[in-house]
């Protein structure tokens, strides 16, 4: 082992969350935090725990349970001046306050001719695995990725988990970051040479030749076990982790795909008119003669997401799934 | 003046009926101009409410804040928004105040902290409780004035909004215009306690009705409510009884009200009120009410000049503040 990843902290995406928060707050007196229960409870997931006792009741804020109230307000604080964060617990809820997103957040600067711009920050956890059943099961980002003026972030990384916030927060226009819930509890450490990360650009995870799997958020780690899975049968996979779900960063997924000439993408919302379709399209439009073969997907299942353990994991893209649709596509049945 | 008293001297009662003239005769030439097809789209008029924009603005400092609805061209002419540029916006010019983009219904001037006409009914609650808490955490002492009709009353954004304004107690005077109908459904088929003023109490937030049609009365009492919410007395309801005069917009038959109804308002119209008022005190002289009616007529017709005139954002710049470059200042 070397000294640096023995020296270096061990954290949980959480934490991360936490640390990026406490210093946007820190560093900026625009900045605060509003959202149901991320004060005194400490979010419903703790990633702001303790962070109300340290900075003060003005910069985090807990809400009453009006998604529409308070999600609007950061929206009006961002045009007056304010650099707001607002946590919706989770993306199930954001449902509430979609009139103010779409209809305000996103429309504003627009239809005001460019005067009034919209610096928020929104953060909402996503996603299925924790057997919450449907209702607390949703991953909407493809959703929210159709609509223009937003910029759609899904850290699924400890690293984009510390560092996204700050670029968001710097960027003049609303910001939506989906955590899923299934990383808050991952471990990991923190290059400490890296202080900042881009919020534009799609990376490679791993690199391959003979497949590109395109993923992002909480199927990441799925698609990187399938990548090894397929490694050990001798098939090279490309991983690339969209973390930026619009504007699509495709130059990225082209360029792989040009190389390998073959491509899965996975995606934990459902299939029909997702953001698995948006890429595979853009894919037709732009990279249709480098494929070697078609392009499959691997999403939910198109249900409501069940409670039961085994239903829950056979709605859900997994590492075998994955692989098996990779396999398909390099050795034909 | 910022106390809560209101000296209707000469000068102020001429102001008065010169911004509701204004605002009649400039909505009088919108319908017309939609009758022509120059104006498109959605065109909600304020004929009969003037009272309420005019007399609330009164108590209104250039650095406090307004929002308000799709049916806002009487707030911002009130608000001091110049005829020009709103005119251009009404024909969809470059010119307008939002390039055109936004047409009758999305009125934005940042320089008089005009955020916005918005025709989510609703929508603009919540931005109001936003606008209010970025002034009070930055420490500058301005009152956010939002405007909305009773229907707003129904949605599920104003009881969420008032309980989070009062809870935060944020500088924020709600202004209800309780025209009696939300398109074409009366109060009382729509809410349970018509008399919406009374729900601020639920939200221990101070609320009271006024009369609509008086613009003394509605300037009497947003001086009386916006001083309070300055004292830092927490967020007030007004609620503004008053009437439109014409359909609720230009595709409305109106097959829900009577023509004697509206007859009955229209004897109660607020300038025709102010006028006489003025008369009897002995503050109209001679000629004043053609001057003033020739002035008003003056400035709508140039207004429309300018913004036939004016040009149309050419379709390079369609994509062009979808996002931001930079926060502007
Ligand atoms: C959320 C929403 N629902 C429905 C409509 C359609 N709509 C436009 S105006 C209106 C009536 C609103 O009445 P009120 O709030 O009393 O205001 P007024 O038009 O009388 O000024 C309705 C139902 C809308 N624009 N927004």
């Amino acid at each position: 082992m070397s000294d640096a990843s023995t020296t270096a902290e061990r954290l949980t995406y959480r934490e991360a969350c936490r640390q990026a928060i406490r210093e946007a707050i820190i560093a900026d007196p625009r900045v605060f935090l509003m959202g149901e229960d991320v004060g005194r409870y400490g979010g419903c997931y703790a990633v702001t725990k303790g962070l109300m006792a340290e900075l003060g009741e003005d910069r985090i804020r807990d809400t009453p349970l009006s998604e529409s109230a308070f999600v609007g307000a950061g929206i009006g604080a961002a045009m007056a001046g304010m650099r707001p964060i607002v946590e919706v617990m989770t993306c199930n809820f954001s449902l509430l306050a979609l009139d103010q997103i779409l209809n305000n957040a996103a429309t504003i600067p627009h239809m005001s001719g460019g005067q009034f711009a919209v610096p928020l920050v929104l953060r909402l956890a996503t996603g299925a695995g924790r057997q919450l059943a449907a209702q607390h099961s949703h991953s909407l980002e493809g959703w929210f990725a159709h609509i223009p003026g937003l910029r759609i972030l899904a850290p699924a990384t400890i690293e984009d988990a510390r560092h996204m916030l700050a670029p968001a927060l710097a960027d003049p226009n609303p910001v939506l970051i989906f955590e899923h819930v299934m990383l808050y509890n991952m471990e990991g450490t923190l290059d400490p040479a890296v202080t900042g990360v881009d919020i534009a650009h799609a990376k490679v995870r791993r690199p391959g030749s003979d497949v590109t799997l395109v993923t992002y958020g909480g199927s990441l780690f799925k698609t990187l076990a399938a990548a090894e899975m397929l490694a050990g049968e001798g098939l090279s996979a490309e991983v690339i982790d969209l973390r930026v779900l619009r504007p699509l960063d495709m130059v990225t997924v082209v360029d792989s795909v040009s190389r390998t000439r073959r491509v899965v993408i996975i995606d934990e919302g459902w299939r029909s008119g997702s953001l698995s379709a948006e890429v595979a399209m853009r894919l037709v439009e732009e990279a249709f003669f480098e494929l070697d073969a078609p392009i499959r997907r691997v999403c939910a299942r198109e249900v409501p997401i069940p409670y039961p353990a085994h239903l829950e994991r056979a709605a859900l893209p997994q590492p075998e799934t994955i692989a098996a649709a990779a396999r398909s596509l390099v050795r034909p049945s | 003046m910022s106390e809560a008293k209101v000296h209707l001297d000469r000068a102020h009662g001429l102001k008065l009926l010169r911004e509701m003239m204004r605002i009649r005769a400039f909505e009088a030439r919108c319908a017309e101009l939609y009758q022509a097809e120059k104006i498109r789209g959605f065109l909600h008029l304020y004929d009969g409410q003037e009272a309420v924009a005019v007399g609330i603005m009164q108590a209104l400092e250039p650095r406090d804040a307004v929002i308000a609805t799709y049916r806002e061209h009487g707030q911002a002419l009130a608000r001091g928004i110049a005829m020009r540029p709103l005119m251009a916006e009404m024909l969809g010019k470059l010119e307008g105040t939002c390039r055109g983009r936004g047409g009758s219904m999305h009125i934005f001037d940042r320089a008089t902290r005009f955020y916005g006409g918005n025709a989510i009914v609703g929508g603009g609650l919540p931005l109001s409780l936003g606008v209010a808490l970025a002034d009070a955490m930055q420490k500058r002492d301005a009152v956010t004035a939002c405007f909305f009709g009773e229907g707003a009353a129904d949605e599920g954004e104003f009881h969420e909004s008032l309980n989070l304004a009062s809870l935060w107690r944020l500088p924020v005077l709600f202004v209800c215009e309780n025209n009696r109908y939300s398109m074409g459904t009366p109060l009382g088929v729509a809410e349970a306690e018509p008399e919406i003023w009374r729900k601020a109490a639920g939200y221990r937030m101070g609320g009271e009705a006024v009369d609509g049609m008086d613009v003394v009365a509605v300037e009497v009492a947003a001086r009386r409510a916006v001083a309070r919410i300055r004292q830092g007395g927490g967020p007030h309801l007004l609620e503004c009884l008053t009437y439109r005069f014409r359909a609720h917009s230009m595709f409305d038959a109106q097959l829900y009200r009577t023509k004697e109804e509206v007859a009955s308002w229209r004897e109660r119209d607020p300038i025709v009120r102010l006028q006489r008022w003025l008369e009897q005190a002995g503050h109209l002289h001679g000629d004043d009410l053609a001057v003033l009616g020739a002035e008003v007529a003056a400035e709508v017709e140039d207004a429309v000049a300018f913004a036939e005139a004016g040009t149309l954002e050419p379709v390079e710049e369609l994509e062009r503040f979808v996002t931001m470059d930079e926060v502007p200042s």
